[in-house]
């Protein structure tokens, strides 16, 4: 049944042409980066060479990458799910899954998963990006798989808050805006220091971005996502069951 | 009557912030009936349906569907149902093959079953040259008609139509009407109406709704006795007179 959700909303997903605009221009400014970091890469290198323990190519080149895709992502993840639930709501589909036979958990897991199947996607394109290297320089598969599963995370995690959101207002506009408030605000958190920097996903995928994988930020994304796809869930259950 | 109850509504009340829309109805619907609901706009016939459907809880009041409380094991009773919204609930960038395939299994069709019953579907309700046509670009009455075959796909025992016969023309009007017919049969269909010939032609019973409160159920003869059966409705539905509404 989840399934069925979740396949479902990837073909409404990708059946939008904002959809494929946004990924175009998504891969073209990530390829853009890319590139201008490899450059700038190269016309250091000569100096790099003389230095005692020089920076690699990837963290120099495909981590800061990755930071720049997280901070897209941060921008871009509202606008894919401020339609999830919030949509179904003003075009009178929610009528649909609200009469058919599943709970709610099933139609926010199904609706997560979804829009979680298109992220993985993006974040794919840009490993398959990083693969590149290995065309030049031996580069450090671990520090690119662990960049890759932080940046997967973060959005997923981005993807929970944008579906709680969706889930709680009639307008997807107020549920984009709402979304990228809140993780526009735990990003900020995370600059301005302090012990509420904690609180932050981008704290914790900043030391995924480094090559640390703890099982603290690990347990940190996973409790951040679990609360708001409940949140979620909880929300739905009371409108459908009162 | 002998034959089972498929869906019983007891005492149900919804309130709409302080606005009571639906007031205390209860009726029954046996299997092989079609039952008409009357009212006029804003009497509470959306909002019955909804209930009754599962997509709204009830301020008070419960429904039972083939005995299954819908409050208690939403998942089995709302199995045995099948709804369409005064709004048909259509996804405009789906094809109608993928569309009803989709409501198909959201409502547990299995797999094997699936092609057949998609068949039988589109053939009941006149969709089998409209498969690969996208929802958005088909006229109101066919969208009309893939909301009816998305409620009866599943072939469900109780099925609701909220106002099912609005935007068809004509000739269409004449199929679904024999549709319904047929639906009533083997399961029962519950339908919300204007059209008081609608009910005269394709229902055995009907409840009539005023502000939210039952105020009629009995068969259509019952209706017809005094007189013909557009004055008892407008009979029954006419405004009171202004001390008579408060409270």
């Amino acid at each position: 049944m989840i399934l069925t959700l979740a396949r479902k909303e990837l073909r409404s997903l990708f059946a939008a042409p904002s959809t494929w605009w946004m990924l175009a221009l998504l891969q073209f400014i990530v390829a853009w980066f890319w590139l201008a970091r490899v450059d700038d890469y190269l016309q250091v290198q000569a100096q790099l060479a003389q230095m005692e323990s020089a920076p690699g190519a990837t963290i120099a080149i495909a981590a800061p990458l990755v930071n720049v895709l997280a901070i897209m992502l941060m921008m871009l993840i509202p606008l894919f799910s401020m339609r999830l639930i919030a949509e179904e709501h003003r075009n009178q589909t929610w009528l649909l899954l609200a009469a058919a036979p599943i709970s709610p958990a099933h139609i926010v897991l199904g609706k997560f998963l979804g829009l979680l199947a298109m992220l993985s996607l993006i974040i794919v394109a840009t490993g398959l990006m990083m693969l590149t290297l290995w065309l030049g320089t031996p580069a450090d598969p671990g520090l690119i798989a662990s960049n890759l599963l932080g940046v997967w995370l973060l959005a997923a995690s981005y993807a929970a808050l944008g579906l709680y959101f969706s889930a709680i207002t009639r307008q997807p506009v107020v549920a984009a805006f709402a979304a990228l408030s809140v993780s526009f605000g735990l990003w900020l958190v995370e600059l301005g220091g302090g012990a509420l920097r904690a609180l932050s996903p981008n704290l914790h995928f900043q030391n995924m971005n480094a090559g640390l994988v703890s099982s603290v930020d690990l347990c940190y994304f996973a409790l951040f996502i679990t609360a708001f796809l409940l949140l979620a869930i909880h929300h739905l259950r009371r409108e459908l069951e009162g | 009557m002998a034959s089972p109850v498929t869906l019983s509504a007891q005492h149900l009340t919804r309130f709409h912030g302080r606005q009571c829309a639906v007031n205390d109805v209860s009726f029954v619907l046996r299997r092989g009936e079609v039952l008409g609901l009357l009212g006029h706009n804003g009497a509470g016939k959306s909002t019955t349906l909804q209930m009754l459907a599962g997509a709204l809880p009830p301020s008070t009041g419960m429904v039972e569907i083939c005995d299954i409380s819908l409050a208690r094991r939403p998942d089995l009773a709302k199995a045995c149902l099948g709804y369409l919204p005064e709004q048909p609930p259509l996804y405009r960038d789906m094809r109608v093959d993928d569309y009803l395939r989709f409501a198909a299994r959201l409502h547990r069709v299995t797999p094997a079953r699936l092609a057949e019953q998609l068949q039988l579907a589109k053939q009941r309700c006149g969709l089998l040259d409209h498969g690969r046509r996208l929802i958005g670009t088909l006229s109101k009455g066919y969208q009309q008609r893939v909301g009816i075959a998305q409620a009866i796909i599943h072939q469900p025992t109780v099925v609701i139509l909220d106002e099912p016969t609005v935007g068809l023309d004509p000739a269409q009007l004449r199929e679904i009407r024999d549709l319904i017919r047929t639906l009533g049969i083997d399961g029962s269909v519950i339908l919300s109406t204007h059209l008081l010939h609608e009910v005269e032609q394709v229902c055995d019973r009907a409840v009539i709704l005023r502000e939210g409160k039952l105020i009629f159920d009995g068969s259509i003869d019952d209706l017809r006795q005094h007189c013909d059966i557009e004055s008892s409705f407008l009979q029954l539905t006419a405004e009171r007179p202004r001390e008579a509404a408060l409270p």
